[in-house]
């Protein structure tokens, strides 16, 4: 009897005191980035306003947005590329019940988290620097950044193959690539080509926002538009944006539904 | 593959796919890369050709310079505080639409359409595009990288905690309902303590996604230690900006591990 209102002080006092240090936090983040009830009540109006001027849309601007959409396609298409096939390597080496290496398994991992840690614009800023704007820096930032995200995603999926054709096929002398050749390749394509799919829906995305650093595609002339406040192109653009990445999430997800 | 399982499936003889079909196809696919790797202006030796480039921008960029980092507390800071501020806005943001985005809690079947609409549509905008437009509008600075991230945010958390809430066991809302409860109760003691965990786990989830986003967002203007790392980059103050890419890595996997242990703890 005695413990129950015991209890119910601790409970009430230790949920005063998150929502104490909450606010606390809360407050010295909002002071920290000068955010304010006032200016948002500025802003938010401003953003509304702004997207009114973007009606009607710059029609006469389509063939060029229509050109730029087809770039962010490609982009996006050799990206996925490029990283799928260099995942499959990775994949191997970094999945558990295939390596023979002690630490093998996770110096891979830990080369493909830190290859993800990067966000994707941080890479295309680094490669831009490197090979010069344009298509081709945008190609190798998403190489190089799905490789990450694919690699670990294909050594989870070689981590859950079915053992016993492994198994069968070892006992009966096969060579190592035989192995891999013969029963887990067989069990883990299509799993990797779903991956990749997906891997090229996020990719289209990724595309579209590339430009924005200089790497190509259909961000660079929304960068521009925004400057110059041309709002009905900008809005053409981001319209573009949407239904391109829309129909890109229709398209992966029927092929996918086909694979599995 | 599942081509000639389907058939099998349905009582035919397995056969090969024909061999022209399978040729059409290869060519297609060839054509296709063959266009976009001119149209991207790719080519197979360009890639190697790359390298070169490459290694010898990351020797101008060594060693970083550690000294300058002093210099990048308190942007750092200032990326943490907006991801927070995001995440706390987007989540706040989202409470009153996940009863609306419910199926099992809301009570007209059009507003639900519409809003579950109109939650696909927030989600399809890349946060940074958000940001950019928002940056034109208010003026550069950390305000349009919040109001990006919070609206980013609202509609991750909205989308996955209406699906969460869909799945909960109805037996304490009717029980509620039964006892003649009033709404606000039914749902404050049948649905809050069912999806809690779940929310707050999500915008764990969010905020993880919110770090990284904000890390980047000063590229377009909209605050955050990304303006100062592209800064560096035009002035090609390389070893700046691996100090600065450096500091991105160590602060995003602390985030990271602090939002897992977290989550960790919570389920």
């Amino acid at each position: 009897m005695s413990a129950r209102p015991a209890l119910l002080r601790t409970r009430v006092l230790r949920a005063a005191l998150t929502i104490a240090v909450a606010g606390l936090v809360l407050g010295w983040a909002a002071q920290g980035v000068e955010f304010s009830l006032a200016r948002l009540r500025a802003g938010v109006p401003q953003v509304f306003k702004i997207m009114g001027l973007m009606w009607p849309f710059s029609w006469s601007y389509l063939p060029e947005v229509m050109s730029r959409l087809v770039e962010t396609f490609q982009i996006a298409l050799l990206g996925t590329t490029i990283a799928s096939l260099l995942a499959v390597p990775m994949g191997f080496l970094g999945a558990r019940n295939l390596s023979r290496v002690r630490g093998q398994t996770y110096f891979t991992k830990f080369i493909l988290d830190a290859v993800r840690t990067f966000p994707e614009l941080l890479l295309g800023l680094v490669f831009i620097r490197g090979v010069g704007p344009g298509a081709f820096a945008g190609v190798l930032t998403l190489g190089v950044h799905s490789t990450g995200m694919l690699g670990k995603l294909y050594a989870e999926v070689v981590e859950g193959i079915d053992s016993a054709p492994v198994e069968a096929l070892a006992s009966t002398g096969a060579t190592r690539a035989q192995v891999v050749k013969y029963s887990v390749l067989p069990q883990a394509l299509p799993e990797f080509a779903s991956q990749a799919i997906y891997r090229f829906e996020i990719n289209m995305r990724a595309a579209s926002i590339l430009g924005l650093v200089g790497a190509g595609g259909i961000g660079t002339p929304l960068l521009f538009a925004l400057y110059q406040h041309d709002w009905p192109r900008v809005g053409l653009i981001l319209a573009a944006i949407i239904i391109v990445v829309a129909l890109s999430d229709l398209v992966s997800s029927y092929l996918r539904s086909k694979l599995v | 593959m599942s081509r000639t399982a389907g058939k099998r499936g349905r009582g035919m003889p397995p056969h090969a796919p024909s061999r022209t079909r399978t040729t059409v196809g290869c060519i297609v696919v060839a054509l296709l890369y063959i266009w976009s790797s001119i149209g991207t202006e790719t080519r197979p030796v360009s890639l190697f050709l790359g390298i070169p480039d490459m290694a010898n921008l990351f020797a101008r960029m060594w060693p970083p310079n550690i000294a300058y980092l002093r210099t990048m507390i308190g942007p750092l800071v200032e990326t943490m505080q907006m991801a927070m501020l995001g995440t706390v806005v987007g989540a706040v943001l989202a409470i009153p639409v996940v009863l609306v985005a419910a199926r099992n809690i809301s009570r007209h079947s059009a507003v639900y359409h519409i809003v579950r609409g109109l939650l696909n549509l927030v989600r399809t905008l890349p946060d940074i595009l958000l940001a950019s437009v928002f940056a034109a509008a208010v003026g550069f600075g950390a305000l349009p990288g919040v109001m990006a991230l919070a609206v980013f945010s609202f509609g991750i958390i909205a989308k996955l905690t209406s699906e969460t809430v869909e799945s909960i066991d109805p037996g304490p809302m009717e029980a509620l309902s039964a006892s003649g409860s009033p709404r606000i109760n039914v749902i404050y003691y049948g649905v809050v303590p069912q999806v809690l965990p779940q929310f707050v786990a999500y915008c764990l989830y969010v905020f993880e996604i919110n770090v990284r986003a904000a890390t980047v967002l000063g590229l377009v203007g909209a605050g955050g230690i990304g303006m100062w790392l592209q800064r560096d980059m035009n002035l090609m103050m390389y070893r700046n900006a691996s100090a600065i890419i450096l500091l991105i890595f160590a602060f995003v996997l602390a985030m990271d591990l602090i939002s897992n242990y977290l989550r960790g703890r919570l389920v």
